[in-house]
């Protein structure tokens, strides 16, 4: 074995440098790479919550996915727990990983029970010795998520998105992860049920330490439930700070536009602040821009914009920005 | 001045949509519990079985087939006759019951009550024109295309549910060589095989000594194994084309990133999702097989005889359709029963074991 899969660290997730290119057929032979993810690095500490914001088709959930293997990475490293994850180690390692997924309609099998959806994973990993201990092992679950033990013999069409989202986040934990992918788990639900999941998280990570990775679009409640947020645009990381410290000082040009995005509850200070307003669309990732991808909506942009992609540097704090001109 | 964004007092007007507090009351105790009653919760094939027997069409088909099915199994130990010899009296061959009616007696047979004063088992439909018992003939008909349909639909249902489980599931490339497997025999035309496998077994293989094919004939062996081979191309199709959408789930992506094997989310996730559409498939081939059973005795591919099936006694009845029309009807009616009441409890089990349909 390579000398280099074990190494100490004080993060659980160490990411170098990921990759996820997808082909894309344009021809009978040919195919171009779509890149989904190019080259993110970022670490979550144990107990941390990292937030991964970006609009839509940024790479933010292929990021994610990528992380558990859904996905054959394309390049780059990704320890966890000190250990290189491969091929090989993933299926142990799944016990230690688990995703709760976005939609709570379709990422629950119809023809299951909560009970057997619960416990799958035990199943997977067999991590009990006798029926009677999967059955308490359950109903611990499905408590802790604040579901009712006689909810155990229904199906997942009889429950509210709230209470899906629920089932999804307990068969998650079943296996006692360190690490959960939280890939959008609240954009599908309503705004009231929103606050109770996210609040759950949040119960949540303090009673069982648990560090999650928590994919979203929406600022707000990143930075409500966030320690440290990732800013991502078509497949890159574009900035990385404290939560507060991204909401009151952000830095990077397009992290800015975004936070001007977020509604501001309260009309009079929203009519004073003013909205940055991007121009163009996003490119295609099949036709990146070379250099900074952001480079062709950012007001800033210069000749070593276009000529190199800028590294995230630190600007004090653990505060990195990728960007050449701010 | 700065605006007042204040909400403004409640309007006082007659359609006013505020909600007056001083018209609600407070829930009693009683009522609140009775918000907390719930449907009381079943497992789902409880679930399911529950509502297949609340459907009365369902139930009346069950009833029918399993009927049919009883006299199939017991009517050849109450019944004296057997389904290939001509029927006789005190050890005789009695060459006068040809082509009798329902409940008729032969002249022969009427003496022979007479003399000992004794009943005879009567001919319940008749006899046919060598003087078969037509009934027990009709049930050994019923007999034969009952294991046909049968057989030959679970051939189909497990080579194409499995086949176009994994090629639907695998997708890519293994999935493109798969499905054009399938458009070359699709392409085969099946009589042509059946044909050609009859002859070559005729000629090869000896399968009269096996117990239940030795007596259908080579034409059968070949049947089923056409079967085996060609019929289940329809199903592989159906099932990859459920599949390539329930894959899609993100159940199954949810299962893949627990660590289940691909074996365990085919037949977790993606089969039971796709169940509905494989019985109701599986409940028409089983009329579909009974048919290919009666066009290939047609055309004299069917059971060796003296073996009868439904379909080439209805066929042999065509030509005494006018003086003996009950020859015809007695098959006809069987496989209509057969066949219509495979079709409703097929239909009637998509609709209960489909738990989005549930009211």
């Amino acid at each position: 074995m390579a000398q280099n899969t074990k190494k100490n660290s004080e993060y659980l997730v160490e990411v170098h440098d990921l990759k996820e290119y997808f082909p894309v057929k344009t021809g009978l032979f040919t195919s171009v790479p779509l890149k989904a993810v190019d080259g993110v690095s970022f670490n979550i500490k144990p107990g941390e919550t990292l937030g991964l914001v970006g609009e839509s088709g940024c790479g933010k959930t292929t990021v994610g996915r990528t992380l558990l293997r859904l996905y054959k990475p394309t390049g780059g490293e990704f320890y966890f727990n000190g250990e290189l994850v491969t091929d090989k180690n993933i299926h142990r390692l799944r016990k230690e990983m688990q995703m709760v997924f976005q939609d709570p309609y379709s990422s629950l099998n119809p023809r299951m029970t909560v009970e057997d959806i619960i416990g799958e994973p035990l199943d997977i990993h067999h991590l009990y010795a006798n029926k009677k201990e999967r059955h308490d092992k359950i109903m611990d679950l499905m408590q802790l998520v604040g579901l009712n033990a006689e909810h155990a013999t229904r199906y997942a069409h009889e429950f509210s998105g709230g209470q899906r989202q629920r089932i999804g986040i307990a068969r998650a934990l079943a296996v006692d992860p360190k690490f959960i992918v939280c890939d959008e788990p609240v954009s599908a639900l309503d705004v009231s049920i929103q606050a109770q999941v996210i609040n759950m998280f949040e119960e949540l990570q303090e009673k069982l330490g648990v560090a999650y990775l928590f994919i979203a679009h929406d600022l707000l409640v990143v930075h409500h439930i966030s320690q440290r947020i990732a800013v991502m645009y078509l497949g890159k990381l574009v900035e990385i700070a404290d939560a507060d410290e991204l909401n009151s000082n952000p830095i990077h040009p397009y992290t800015l536009s975004l936070l001007s995005a977020v509604p501001i509850p309260d009309p009079k200070t929203a009519r004073e602040s003013k909205r940055i307003v991007l121009e163009g669309d996003v490119p295609s990732p099949l036709h990146m821009p070379s250099g900074c991808p952001f480079r062709t909506r950012c007001r800033y942009a210069t000749e070593q914009c276009a000529r190199e992609m800028p590294a995230l540097t630190d600007r004090g704090n653990g505060h990195m920005v990728a960007c050449w001109n701010k | 001045m700065e605006p007042n964004y204040d909400i403004p007092a409640p309007k006082k007007h007659a359609l006013s949509l505020h909600v007056d507090p001083s018209k609600f009351e407070k829930a009693t105790a009683e009522e609140k519990k009775q918000q907390d009653v719930m449907a009381e919760s079943t497992t789902f094939f409880k679930d399911g079985c529950r509502r297949l027997m609340k459907n009365p069409l369902a139930v009346m088909s069950m009833i029918i087939l399993l009927l049919v099915i009883l006299i199939m199994v017991f009517a050849p130990m109450v019944v004296p006759y057997s389904y290939d010899g001509i029927i006789t009296v005190e050890g005789v061959r009695d060459k006068q019951a040809a082509n009798l009616k329902p409940f008729e007696y032969s002249p022969r047979e009427q003496q022979y009550m007479q003399k000992y004063n004794v009943k005879v088992f009567p001919h319940i439909m008749g006899t046919d024109e060598l003087c078969r018992d037509y009934f027990i003939r009709v049930v050994y008909g019923a007999r034969v295309s009952f294991l046909v349909g049968v057989f030959a639909s679970m051939m189909v249902l497990i080579i194409g549910t499995l086949y176009g489980a994994i090629s639907g599931y695998m997708g890519g490339r293994t999935d493109l060589i798969m499905m054009r497997i399938v458009d070359i025999i699709y392409s085969l035309p099946d009589i042509l095989i059946i044909i050609l496998l009859a002859v070559v077994f005729k000629e090869t293989m000896d399968f009269s000594k096996l117990p239940v094919i030795g007596k259908l004939g080579t034409n059968m062996v070949s049947m089923f194994i056409v079967f085996g081979l060609l019929y289940w191309v329809g199903m592989a199709r159906l099932v990859r084309g459920q599949i390539l959408g329930i894959k899609q789930n993100e159940y199954v992506l949810a299962a893949k990133s627990m660590g289940a094997s691909s074996g365990r989310i085919i037949w977790k996730h993606i089969l039971p999702n796709c169940l509905s559409v494989i019985i109701i498939t599986t409940a028409q081939e089983i009329p579909a097989a009974i048919f290919t059973e009666s066009y290939l005795s047609f055309i004299g591919l069917g059971v060796a005889l003296p073996m009868p099936s439904l379909g080439s006694l209805a066929n042999a009845a065509r030509s005494g359709m006018q003086s003996y029309p009950w020859k015809l009807v007695f098959p006809a009616v069987a496989i209509i029963l057969i066949v219509l009441a495979f079709n409703l409890i097929g239909d009637a089990m998509r609709d209960a074991f489909d738990p989005k349909l549930k009211q």
